[in-house]
């Protein structure tokens, strides 16, 4: 029954080839992803088009290859995004045929379910009212998502498998033991599990693995020039939704981002590296982590992160 | 910091820190990422805002680690905190692990996947009943190789007599609960003596600091040498509509096991046992993680496995070596601890998960718990309350195929679930 591929196929030879700290994090990742697929209803994979939840996508088309990837996508939507960021998520949903699911924290807005302070406030936390009526509309029992504990403290502390009570909440005093690779899964109806396969990987992690599986990603990881005004050490980037003040010196850098999130809390990074190999050094060599760089609400207060999750945020 | 082009020259060392409250575990992690370099700048000038802020003189180490609101109001750790740090010699990930009694799930929890254990000691206290519960369970758990941090040196004057008598002491518990590889190291972690520098108050000391001795450890228990076992998680019904475009395997009518390989290694051609049912059965196809087809593929991989015969398995079967099987019973001894504020009871029945397979479990009979004072066996019990541990029988409603834990941690470590609450409630080793 195995005639019809068996022969265009390259055999490997049968000693182990190098078995690196990348293979290692990359077997469990896939091993946690097949996890949520054998034991989980309704699983939703959160793709919002940036790096890390390229990894996981990447990661999920691995781990069931040749089979469909058994997760509808989700992206909540600030609509403070990119546009080079919407069109790779929009270009990776159709290259590979995927199922996308699209909610907005516009929607909620005008459904009365977020009240903003200003216009132009960060959406970022008003995210997680979007994500949680988005669960409750699919009855999605499982959310995958790409955050890292290397990102930051709260995160630091919390489960692969990560339980949410009804309202959707973290109990970061009351977590399940996570024993071996043992991961429980179960949860009663209208509760949730958020998963993070790639908990244990570093941003250099990430990059190499972009770089070692040639993944694509938005144009704006790379360096490109960009007005920006400096302010408190970080770069704010000049856009329709963060205009530059009258005050304001306007600056044109060669900058890249690090992370993309809402364009008015998120910033870019001076860089001139161009690909991937130039940044990968920028990343071994950084004096400055990932979320400090780019990140202005989660310098607010000291435990920002860690609110926002007990809310039901990521 | 790493250095990209050496990596993985001695692979990454996942290890933890445990030992009694307040003996100094997250200042010690605190103190290694800042004297290696590698807490960067935001985060520093992040903890030393929040020192000041709670009115301290200098730089409290230890809130690097204590990221939650309610530890940095107590001032102790609730849950384990990961961290990822290296030095141009190798990669480490880090676990600090709390020291409270009503936190051992949450040590357990990072014991489970660490390489290595520091304990630490106050050298001005020496073992404490904590110190052994958590030298107890990290053994229990699967890690062999421990090294004593004898801390807080400098409030003994930097004794050696104290040292030798404090490592004396910690050397022969360990000896007792079956740490193959065992080493001490006096250092100051508040001062920052033998943690990555050698500082000038013991120079007595001949041996490596504390990251010297990291850096060249051994890594994991390898599982290469074992006979094969493959637990499987999923099966992949292949069919025209859920094939991935492009994937070459287009309308093929298929049937693939996905898992991952526990230990050993598997080639094309090999005859195996699949359990339950006993079919001898052939590999007539493996694709690795890459989804190329291989001849063989090894322990660690996740891959998704096809063989010659069509025949029943479901997830959470057991793929096995032909020469070197399995044991199948349907009663066992297992060494459990207990996680749930909810006691045992032995008239209930609660689900098991060992492998990727899920049966439903009875405790017939609690033969010992061991008292942690003493680390001696306690008989006559008939439940289990939070954080106790001992052995017991077990029977499943199935027939389930394992080995026991000393020999694969892979098929002889289980988890039990409350059906009602949906908690993990215990886990256990097979004897």
């Amino acid at each position: 029954m195995m005639s019809a591929v068996l022969s265009d196929i390259e055999m490997s030879q049968s000693k182990r080839t190098k078995w690196t700290h990348l293979d290692a994090l990359e077997s469990e990742a896939i091993y946690i992803l097949r996890e949520v697929a054998a034991e989980c209803e309704n699983p939703a994979l959160l793709f919002s088009g940036g790096k890390d939840s390229a990894v996981v996508l990447h990661l999920g088309l691995k781990a069931f290859f040749p089979q469909k990837i058994p997760f509808t996508l989700l992206h909540i939507d600030t609509e403070h995004n990119y546009p080079e960021v919407i069109d790779f998520r929009d270009s990776v949903v159709k290259k590979n045929n995927l199922n996308l699911v699209v909610r907005s924290v516009g929607d909620s807005i005008k459904q009365g379910r977020v009240h903003l302070r200003h216009e132009l406030e960060p959406r970022n936390k008003y995210q997680t009212i979007t994500l949680l009526d988005a669960i409750s509309e699919h009855n999605f029992d499982v959310c995958i998502g790409g955050a890292r504990r290397d990102e930051e403290k709260a995160r630091a502390k919390e489960r692969i498998f990560s339980f949410r009570d009804e309202f959707g909440q973290w109990d970061p005093k009351n977590q399940r033991p996570e024993i071996w690779n043992l991961y429980n899964t179960r949860v009663a109806a209208g509760e949730n599990v958020r998963v993070f396969p790639i908990s244990n990987w570093t941003e250099l992690d990430v990059w190499e693995y972009i770089q070692r599986e040639a993944i694509d990603l938005p144009s704006i990881y790379f360096a490109h020039q960009r007005d920006v005004v400096v302010k408190d050490n970080l770069l704010v980037p000049v856009t329709p939704l963060t205009p530059a003040h009258k005050s304001d010196q306007i600056s044109r850098m060669s900058v890249r981002f690090r992370t993309v999130g809402d364009i008015t809390c998120t910033a870019p990074v001076e860089s001139s590296a161009t690909d991937i190999e130039e940044i990968i050094l920028e990343t071994a060599q950084t004096q400055i982590t990932e979320r400090g760089a780019t990140r202005l609400d989660d310098q607010a207060s000291e435990a920002a992160m860690e609110l926002r999750k007990k809310e039901g945020y990521f | 910091m790493y250095d990209i082009n050496r990596k993985g020259e001695s692979g990454l060392l996942r290890f933890i820190t445990a030992g009694s409250v307040d003996d100094g575990k997250s200042t010690l992690i605190g103190r290694m990422l800042f004297d290696s370099k590698n807490l960067q700048i935001d985060q520093l000038s992040a903890v030393e805002a929040s020192s000041r802020k709670r009115g301290m003189k200098e730089v409290d180490l230890s809130l690097i680690t204590d990221g939650l609101l309610a530890e940095r109001e107590q001032g102790i750790t609730i849950d384990v905190a990961y961290r990822y740090f290296s030095t141009p010699a190798r990669k480490f990930i880090v676990g600090d692990s709390p020291g409270h009694v009503q936190y051992t799930r949450n040590m357990v929890t990072a014991a489970s996947s660490a390489d290595l254990v520091v304990i630490l000691i106050d050298a001005e206290s020496g073992v404490k009943s904590q110190t052994r519960r958590h030298l107890y369970l990290a053994r229990w758990v699967g890690v062999s190789h421990v090294v004593f941090a004898i801390n807080k040196m400098d409030k003994v004057q930097f004794s050696e007599e104290v040292y030798q008598n404090v490592t004396k002491e910690c050397f022969g518990i360990a000896e007792s609960i079956g740490y193959s590889n065992l080493h001490s190291i006096p250092v100051s972690a508040l001062a920052g003596d033998n943690i990555t520098a050698r500082g000038d108050q013991m120079d007595w000391y001949a041996g490596p600091t504390l990251l010297e001795y990291l850096e060249h450890a051994p890594s994991a228990h390898d599982s290469t040498g074992l006979p094969f076992r493959f637990s499987v998680q999923r099966v992949m019904r292949l069919n025209r509509d859920n094939v991935q475009e492009n994937s070459g395997f287009d309308g093929a009518d298929l049937r693939g096991y996905q898992g991952l390989v526990v230990s050993g290694s598997v080639s094309l051609g090999d005859e195996i046992v699949v359990d339950p049912g006993g079919y001898r059965v052939k590999v007539a196809r493996i694709l690795n993680a890459s989804g190329d087809c291989v001849k063989s593929v090894f322990t660690q991989e996740s891959v998704t496995l096809f063989l010659d015969q069509d025949i029943d398995v479901s997830r959470g079967a057991l793929f096995h070596d032909v020469t070197d099987p399995a044991e199948r019973r349907d009663e066992f001894n297992a060494e459990l601890c207990w996680f749930d504020e909810r006691p045992l009871d032995l008239h209930r029945s609660y689900l098991m998960k060992h492998a990727c397979s899920a049966t439903r479990i009875r405790l017939k009979s609690i033969h010992q718990l061991i008292d942690m004072e003493t680390l001696e066996p306690t008989q006559n019990h008939s439940t289990m309350r939070m954080n106790e541990i001992g052995q017991v029988s077990l029977r499943a409603q199935n027939i389930i195929s394992f080995d026991s834990f000393e020999r694969n941690q892979g098929t002889g470590a289980f988890i039990l679930i409350d059906e009602v609450t949906n908690r993990t409630i215990a886990a256990g080793t097979i004897q």
